[in-house]
C-alpha cells in the first residue's frame, strides 16, 4: 500500500454510525444473477444508455463482456470512461439516466439493470487488487498539480493525473476524503466506508498526496501560494453550508440544514436523533427526499416534506420520490414555511405554514404542522469566497464557478474546475466527467501538447 | 499481456481471429472496418464464376427468446466482378500489411484455378483458402461440398492448386460427410498442410404453414442451404478434434476451427482442441465488427490468468483428453448437489428427473407411499424438508433432496437447472476403486458382451 492508500485507509469512519442501521436497497448481484441479466442485454449500437451517460461509459460492450465470463474486462471498460466507476454504479440516478434509456421501456419489458451490473463488474474486479491492476501508470513528468477539495471531482481529477504522471497532492478540509459520496449518500444507496474503499483505489494508482484538515485559503495555503508551488490546480470545491430559512424560531437545536443532519447521520457515532418521532422536511429536491427517506427508515412514526409548490414541479426525482413514499414519506404541496415553534424549554414543536397558490403565501391561510424535528433542504451556499481568490476566476450570477465546456478551463490559465461548484449541484457522475475533461486538459497542457 | 499474435504455415496474423469467408468479408470497405475493429484477418468472401443470387437468402432459428441460435443461407459466392474483388484485396494489403489476407476460391477446371490463384497472388494474397464446403447451389453444379464429398475430387483439385500455388493454401471442408478422415486424408494426401472446417451444414430452417412453403423462403419454393452460428459449435468441435487428434493429421496440418464462435471462451476452446486460428461469420453478422474487442479482451485475460505467455501455449491443450469411449474411467463417479442457497424452486430438476433419468430426485413431505406412487423406485428413509432460502422465494416452496444411492451422475438436472452454480456434480469415490476402462476389461477378458467395437470386428469377422 503507498502512503496515501495508507493515509485514506487511515481515515476510516468510526463504528456506531446511524447510518450502520441501514440496509442495501440494491445488493451485490451474485454472479448468477450477474450473468442472468447480462444476458438480456441487447448489446444496442449507438446505444440510448451510453447516450443518457454523462460519462459515456459503453454500457453494452461492458456487459458484454460480463455475460462472456470477462468480468475484469468490463471493469475496465466502465473505468476507462469513468474513474468513480464504482460509486456511481450505487449512486447514479440511473432511473433518470441509463436504465431509464434502455431500449427495452420503449417495449415495455422491464430495462436492463445496468447500475447492479456495473457495481457487479467493478466490486468484484476491484476488491481483487484495486484500479491500479488495471491500468499501467505512464512514467513520470515531475509536474505538479494541486487538487482543491477532496471530494469526488477533486478524486477523479487526482487519480487521472496520477496514471499520467504527475505528482498531485489533494487538500481536503474534512479529516476524511471523499466529498459527498463519504458524507452525504443516503446509507440504503452507499455507506462511507464503500466510499472511502474507493479513495483508497484512486489514490493507490499513482504518486497523489492526500493532505486532510487543511483549508486552502487560511494561513500560508493561500490561492498564490498553490499557484506559485503547482504547475496546475483543480478546483473540485462543492458546495457549502445549507442554506437557512430565515424564519422566525429556525435557531437552536431541532432544527437541521439537510445536508449537515445526512453528514451527522453517516459521519458521527454519537448522534442521535434525540428521540423525535415526527419530522418535516422543508424542500422539494433531492436532498429534500433523500433526508426524508432516511428518517422514515430511522423508524420516525410520521416523515412529510413541506414544498412550497405541486409535485410535478419538484426539482428532486419521481423515481426517489415513490421510493420514500413506499416507507412511509408524505408531500405536503402547497405551503410556505413562516416559523419554527418551539415549547417553554426551547423543544420544537411543529412549524408554522401557510397555503401557497404559485408557491406564493395565501393571507389568512396559516396553520400549524406539529413536529419534533425539522430538516432544512433549500440548498446550499457557494463556496464563492476560495473560488475569487484565484485571480481571473469568474463566478456567473448564480455563484457557479465558469469553465471552459470542453476543458473545464477557469479564466486563470493554470487553473481548472469541476463538480458541484461548476455546476451548483448535481451528480457524482457530472463530477467524474468534468474530472476527466480536466484532466485531459492540464495534461495536455503539461506535456506542452 | 500475452501475445495473440499467430504464424498460420507463414502466414502472420497479430490474433487468431478472422473473418470467415462469408458476407462479413465480401467487399474491401468491410474488411477494412474489420481491421480498423480489430481482427486479425479476413478470409475473403469466395472468388469465382459470376454468379446470380435469389432474394431472400437467410434463415434464422431463435430458441425461447435468444435470437439466432442458427442462421443458414442460400447465398451463392461472390456476385461481385473479380476485378474489382482483386483491387480491393490489393488495397487492404496495402494498408495493412501486417494482417491476414485470405482468399478464397471455388472454380471448376484446372485451368480456372491456375489462373485464378495466380491473380490472386498477384493482388498480394497472403494465402489461399479452397471452398470445397459450400453445401448449397454452388454443389449442384459440381463445386462446394460436392467436392468435400469425394475424397478422390478433392485429392486431384488440391493437386492441382499445390502444383502452381506460390502461398500457403488451406483446404476448407465440409461437414456433410460420414467421416471427416476421409476427405481430409485426401487433403493430406495431395500434400495440403493446412485445413479450415467447418464450412456450413446442410438445412432446412423450417416451414411456413401458411403457404407450406419451407424457410428461407424464395417466392414459393425454398431450397436447403447451409446452418451456421452458435448450434453447429459442438459439431464443429467435434469434426476439428477428430483430425487434430489424429497422430498423423494432428501432427501434418495447422487448423482453423470454424463454426459458432461467438464470444472468447468459444475461441478458447477451438484452440484448445488445436485450432491455431478461428474464423467468426454468424456473430460478426448479429453484432457487428466490434465484438472482436472482447474476443481480444477477454482470450488476454484468461491466458494471463493461466500465465500463457501465448495463445500458442493454448493451442491443443484439451486435444489429447478427446478420447474414445472405451477410454473413459469407468471408476470415475458424480453425484448431483443443490445448493440450497442458490435454489430457486422451481423443480424442474425434480421432473427432468423422473421423467428424463433416474426417478432419484425427491420433493420433500411426501410419504414413502406417496414417492412410490410419483414414480420413485427406491425411496430413502429421510428426505430432508429444506425451505428454498433465495430471496423472494415462495415461502412454502421446498428444495429438491438428490438420493444418492440412486443418483447416477448423468447432469441432466444441473443442466435443466435455470440458476448458474446452483446444481453441480460432487465427485465422489468410485464404485470399483481405481481407474478402470473399458478396454482394460476387455483386455483382460472380463468384458466381452455385448457390444464394443472390438467385439464387433470380431463377430463380424473383420
Amino acid at each position: 500500500m503507498t502512503a496515501a492508500a495508507a493515509a485514506a485507509a487511515g481515515a476510516a469512519l468510526p463504528e456506531g454510525r446511524l447510518e450502520q442501521r441501514f440496509t442495501d436497497y440494491k445488493p451485490l448481484y451474485r454472479p448468477a444473477e450477474a450473468e442472468a441479466e447480462a444476458n438480456r442485454c441487447l448489446y444496442c449500437v449507438d446505444a440510448p444508455c451510453i447516450q443518457a451517460c454523462p460519462t459515456e461509459i459503453d454500457i453494452p460492450t461492458f456487459i458484454r463482456k460480463i455475460a462472456t465470463g470477462n468480468v475484469r474486462g468490463a471493469a475496465r471498460t466502465i473505468l476507462d470512461a469513468n474513474l468513480l466507476g464504482y460509486s456511481c454504479s450505487r449512486v447514479c440516478p440511473v432511473e433518470v439516466l441509463c436504465v431509464g434509456a434502455c431500449v427495452y421501456n420503449a417495449w415495455e419489458r422491464p430495462p436492463i439493470q445496468i447500475g447492479r451490473l456495473q457495481r457487479y463488474a467493478t466490486e468484484t474486479t476491484l476488491a481483487r487488487g484495486g484500479i491500479a491492476g488495471l491500468y499501467a501508470r505512464r512514467p513520470a513528468t515531475g509536474k505538479r498539480v494541486a487538487c482543491v477539495g477532496g471530494g469526488p471531482a477533486s478524486i477523479a481529477a487526482a487519480g487521472l493525473l496520477a496514471l499520467a504522471g504527475h505528482r498531485v497532492t489533494v487538500f481536503e478540509r474534512k479529516q476524511v476524503p471523499g466529498g459527498l459520496n463519504t458524507l452525504g449518500i443516503a446509507p440504503y444507496k452507499m455507506l462511507g466506508d464503500a466510499a472511502l474503499r474507493e479513495v483508497e483505489w484512486v489514490l493507490a494508482l499513482g504518486e497523489i498526496e492526500l493532505r486532510t484538515g487543511v483549508t486552502v485559503g487560511e494561513g500560508d495555503l493561500s490561492a498564490a501560494r498553490l499557484l506559485a508551488d503547482y504547475d496546475a490546480v483543480f478546483l473540485g470545491l462543492g458546495l457549502g453550508a445549507d442554506s437557512t430559512l430565515g424564519v422566525p424560531g429556525e435557531e437552536g437545536p431541532g432544527v437541521h440544514g439537510a445536508v449537515a443532519l445526512i453528514e451527522r447521520i453517516k459521519a458521527d457515532p454519537t448522534f442521535d436523533l434525540g428521540g423525535a418521532r415526527t419530522a418535516l422536511v422543508v424542500g422539494g429536491g433531492n436532498t429534500a427526499i433523500d433526508i426524508a427517506h432516511e428518517l422514515a427508515l430511522l423508524d420516525l412514526e410520521d416523515v412529510a416534506m413541506v414544498y412550497r409548490r405541486r409535485e410535478a414541479d419538484m426539482s428532486g426525482y419521481a423515481h426517489e420520490l415513490d421510493y420514500a413514499r413506499r416507507h412511509g414519506v408524505r408531500l405536503l404541496e402547497d405551503r410556505v414555511p413562516l416559523a419554527v415553534l418551539r415549547d417553554g424549554q426551547g423543544r420544537v414543536t411543529g412549524l408554522r405554514v401557510a397555503r401557497a397558490q404559485g408557491g406564493k403565501p395565501v393571507a389568512g391561510s396559516e396553520h400549524d404542522l406539529p413536529c419534533d424535528l425539522i430538516a432544512v433542504a433549500i440548498g446550499q451556499a457557494r463556496a464563492t469566497g476560495l473560488a475569487q481568490a484565484f485571480p481571473g476566476v469568474a463566478l456567473d450570477p448564480k455563484g457557479r464557478v465558469v469553465v471552459d465546456p470542453v476543458t473545464r478551463r477557469t479564466g486563470h490559465p493554470k487553473v481548472w474546475a469541476g463538480g458541484d461548484c461548476v455546476n451548483g449541484g448535481k451528480e457524482v457522475v457530472n463530477a467524474a466527467q468534468d474530472a476527466k475533461l480536466a484532466a485531459r486538459s492540464i495534461d495536455a497542457l503539461l506535456r506542452g501538447a | 499481456m500475452a501475445d495473440l499474435s499467430i504464424d498460420f504455415l507463414g502466414i502472420k496474423s497479430p490474433n487468431p481471429f478472422w473473418l470467415a469467408s462469408a458476407p462479413p468479408a465480401n467487399t474491401g470497405g468491410q474488411v477494412i472496418r474489420a481491421f480498423e475493429a480489430g481482427w486479425g484477418g479476413a478470409v475473403w468472401k469466395t472468388l469465382g464464376n459470376p454468379i446470380v443470387n435469389v432474394s431472400s437468402r437467410f434463415g434464422g432459428v431463435d430458441y425461447q427468446g435468444a435470437k439466432l441460435m442458427g442462421l443458414n443461407n442460400i447465398e451463392l459466392i461472390t456476385d461481385r466482378p473479380l476485378d474489382v474483388n482483386l483491387k480491393e484485396i490489393a488495397e487492404v494489403k496495402r494498408l495493412f500489411p501486417k494482417h491476414a489476407v485470405i482468399a478464397s476460391l471455388m472454380v471448376e477446371t484446372k485451368e480456372e484455378w491456375k489462373e485464378l490463384i495466380r491473380r490472386c497472388e498477384d493482388a498480394g494474397a497472403d494465402g489461399l483458402e479452397l471452398n470445397f464446403g459450400c453445401p448449397h447451389g454452388m454443389c449442384e453444379r459440381g463445386m462446394g461440398s460436392a467436392v468435400g464429398a469425394e475424397p478422390k475430387v478433392l485429392e486431384e483439385i488440391t493437386g492441382w492448386v499445390l502444383e502452381c500455388a506460390k502461398i500457403p493454401t488451406i483446404v476448407k471442408l465440409t461437414p456433410n460427410v460420414g467421416d471427416i478422415l476421409e476427405p481430409a486424408e485426401a487433403a493430406h494426401r495431395a500434400g495440403a498442410r493446412s485445413i479450415s472446417l467447418i464450412n456450413t451444414v446442410k438445412s432446412i430452417m423450417g416451414v411456413d404453414l401458411e403457404r407450406m412453403v419451407p424457410l428461407p423462403r424464395v417466392g414459393d419454393a425454398s431450397s436447403n442451404g447451409g446452418y451456421c452460428g452458435p448450434a453447429v459449435k459442438p459439431i464443429a468441435l467435434h469434426l476439428m478434434a477428430q483430425l487434430t487428434r489424429d497422430p498423423v493429421l494432428g501432427r501434418d496440418i495447422v487448423y482453423s476451427g470454424i463454426g459458432g464462435v461467438t464470444t472468447w471462451r468459444d475461441a478458447a476452446e477451438f484452440i484448445a482442441l488445436g485450432a491455431t486460428s478461428v474464423q467468426v461469420c454468424t456473430a460478426v453478422m448479429h453484432y457487428g465488427y466490434r465484438i472482436v474487442e472482447d474476443l481480444i479482451d477477454g482470450l488476454n485475460a484468461f491466458l494471463d490468468e493461466r500465465g500463457m505467455k501465448s495463445v500458442m501455449d493454448l493451442r491443443g491443450r484439451a486435444t489429447g483428453a478427446y478420447k474414445d469411449w472405451g477410454d473413459l474411467d469407468l471408476n470415475y463417479n458424480v453425484k448431483a448437489r443443490i445448493d440450497a442457497d442458490a435454489c430457486i424452486g422451481c423443480h424442474l430438476c425434480y421432473t427432468a428427473c423422473m421423467d428424463g433419468a433416474h426417478q432419484c430426485i425427491h420433493l420433500p413431505g411426501r410419504s414413502k407411499a406417496e414417492a412410490l406412487k410419483a414414480g420413485h423406485y427406491h425411496v430413502p428413509d429421510h428426505v430432508p424438508a429444506v425451505r428454498v432460502k433465495a430471496p423472494g422465494a415462495f415461502p412454502e416452496r421446498h428444495v429438491p433432496f438428490v438420493d444418492d444411492h440412486e443418483c447416477i451422475g448423468c447432469n441432466l438436472c444441473a443442466l435443466v437447472c435455470p440458476v448458474p452454480g446452483c446444481i453441480t456434480m460432487a465427485e465422489v469415490p468410485g464404485p470399483i476403486g481405481k481407474r478402470e476402462t473399458w478396454n482394460d476389461r476387455a483386455a483382460a477378458g472380463r468384458d466381452w458382451v455385448p457390444g464394443g467395437l472390438e467385439a464387433t470386428r470380431i463377430a463380424r469377422g473383420l
